[in-house]
């Protein structure tokens, strides 16, 4: 059993230092996440929260017609729990005319413009509450690419994006997110009855394993093996990893100067801050 | 004799000179105020540390006509600072350096030696390599400095200590890296334990001063320590946070673990120059 038990006071304070910092060192003070009643979006708010205080984080609801009213209610549970303010914007009359264009519209397209809706709403609500965008991606979807690029990968920072699913677990806990939060099966929820472990073909548990053997103790492939992971399995992973390498990536600039942004100008987005 | 030692681990402006100026003079005023002989800064103390393409932005001379070094110089008529900058040498090579500077003269600058050009760091890539490692003379006795990577290897604190270092100030720019199930960051954990081996096998004190702060996704830990002779931990500042620790050394400490403990005394330097002789000379060495 490969463990991956993190310190959460350690990692509590390094993320809320994160935010807190990243956010006032460009003039704001205030935050805006979309709350889907998921585990990685609550354990956000609760960091945010906790670096900016209540009255800066503005929960966004962005429910489709067909999404789970759990959802909502458990949205509801933080939002109450945590005392911030929040809208709910339903997306529904803006996504129905897209996807009447064309009666073939598979799930896939609907899922991608429905994250898609998601992202302009909370950039437009990042306007009128003069915040800025905090992701919830963590590693495991970053490292699967299970993300909808330009939807719900689009942020100004990401808090959670080096902590595994099982470790957004634990410190979900630490942090007093609502139990049935954390135990509900993770769902990206774009249609009815969608769980993240089914439509990937494994669980949280089994794939994280594997992902911080090879990615933070640069395992091989075959070392996974002999560590006890099925062949294929392990597969299926890398290919997973390596095939989504561009959902990680700013898109590439075809170099033509001699100073390109991006390869020979090089700057932190902290620069003068 | 008693040396009181300030170690100020600061957040920085990533390239921002002028800020960053102010900052320091505020903790030298600071440490005046509680008495310390000698004040040490982090790593670019004065730049901020993933500079990339600001490196020849904020490049200086420690010299009393720069206008960043003239308000430390004359700072530096009342206590002895040790400040982390970009030096720029005559030929235009850019390096990162540490200057001890004392009685409003740069008594030591010294260029970092190893360059980290792996995993998340890149400094091979904007810097020159310094090329010495020496020991000066301090009024507190003889004193070498060290930058972050210098002391992951073993040889720089050894030279010092053979060239009359009873006084080692190591500086970094450390970020924090490797949560576990344990208290500390992987990263801290290391720096604490060899800190506390050079301490103990060179029977010298060793300080160390590293910044705090993000920039971008690092977070810089900070955790500035002091080790004594003994390898006794004197004095420690807080994870994450800006703060100056003062710590009162008492140099005499260096006789008594010395009369105990004779391994400055017993170090077989020529045996380690004939081996070291023979393995460079049968080709079995990197460079």
């Amino acid at each position: 059993m490969v463990d991956l038990t993190i310190n959460t006071d350690v990692a509590r304070q390094i993320l809320t230092g994160f935010i807190r910092s990243e956010i006032t060192r460009v003039g704001f003070s205030r935050a805006v996440i979309g709350l889907s009643g998921g585990i990685d979006s609550a354990l956000s708010c609760v960091l945010a929260v906790e670096a900016l205080g209540a009255e800066n984080v503005l929960a966004v609801r962005m429910p489709y017609k067909s999404s789970s009213s759990d959802s909502l209610d458990d949205a509801d549970l933080l939002i109450e729990q945590l005392q911030i303010p929040s809208k709910t914007i339903e997306i529904t009359a803006m996504v129905d005319p897209l996807f009447g264009l064309d009666p073939e519209i598979s799930k896939l397209r609907k899922g991608n413009i429905m994250a898609r809706e998601r992202m302009i709403v909370l950039y437009d609500q990042s306007e009128v509450f003069k915040g800025l965008v905090i992701g919830t991606s963590n590693k495991t979807e970053i490292l699967l690419g299970y993300s909808t690029q330009f939807g719900d990968a689009a942020s100004a920072m990401n808090p959670l994006g080096d902590l595994y699913k099982t470790q957004i677990r634990q410190l979900s806990r630490a942090m007093n997110v609502p139990g049935p939060i954390i135990d509900k099966p993770p769902s990206a929820d774009l249609w009815q009855g969608q769980t993240d472990e089914s439509e990937l073909g494994f669980t949280y548990e089994q794939v994280d394993q594997v992902l911080y053997l090879m990615v933070d103790h640069r395992y091989s492939p075959q070392e996974c093996v002999e560590a006890g992971f099925d062949e294929k399995f392990v597969d299926i992973v890398l290919k997973r990893i390596r095939r989504n390498q561009f959902k990680r990536m700013q898109p590439p600039i075809a170099k033509i100067s001699n100073r390109t942004v991006g390869y020979d100008f090089l700057y932190l987005r902290d620069w003068g801050t | 004799m008693k040396l009181n030692l300030a170690l100020a681990q600061i957040s920085t402006k990533l390239g921002d000179v002028e800020s960053n100026l102010e900052k320091h003079l505020t903790y030298i005023q600071q440490a005046k105020d509680q008495k310390a002989d000698l004040i040490v800064f982090p790593e670019l103390s004065l730049t901020g540390y993933v500079l990339q393409d600001l490196v020849a932005s904020v490049a200086h001379r420690p010299t009393e006509d720069d206008p960043v070094f003239k308000h430390l110089l004359k700072a530096s008529r009342e206590l002895d600072l040790v400040v982390g900058f970009v030096d720029e040498d005559d030929r235009h090579r850019f390096f990162i350096a540490s200057a001890y500077l004392s009685g409003g003269r740069a008594l030591h600058v010294h260029h970092k030696v190893y360059l980290p050009t792996y995993g998340l760091f890149d400094e091979g890539r904007f810097f020159a390599w310094g090329d010495t490692i020496r020991s000066f003379e301090t009024r507190f006795g003889r004193a070498g400095l060290l930058i972050c990577e210098d002391f992951w290897h073993a040889s720089p604190p050894y030279l010092l200590w053979l060239d009359g270092a009873d006084i080692m100030l190591f500086s970094s720019a450390s970020p924090g890296r490797g949560l576990t199930d344990k208290e500390k960051l992987e990263s801290a954990r290391w720096v604490e334990r060899v800190s506390k081996a050079y301490a103990s096998m060179f029977t010298s004190f060793v300080a160390h001063c590293n910044r705090v702060g993000f920039e971008d996704g690092l977070l810089f830990w900070g955790g500035a320590t002091v080790n004594d002779p003994n390898g006794e931990l004197l004095a420690q500042g807080p994870y994450f946070e800006e703060a100056l620790t003062v710590v009162r050394l008492d140099l005499n400490q260096l006789r008594r673990t010395r009369a105990r403990l004779p391994l400055l005394r017993d170090e077989r330097t020529a045996l380690v120059q004939n081996e070291l002789n023979r393995i460079l000379s049968r080709g079995r060495s990197n460079h």
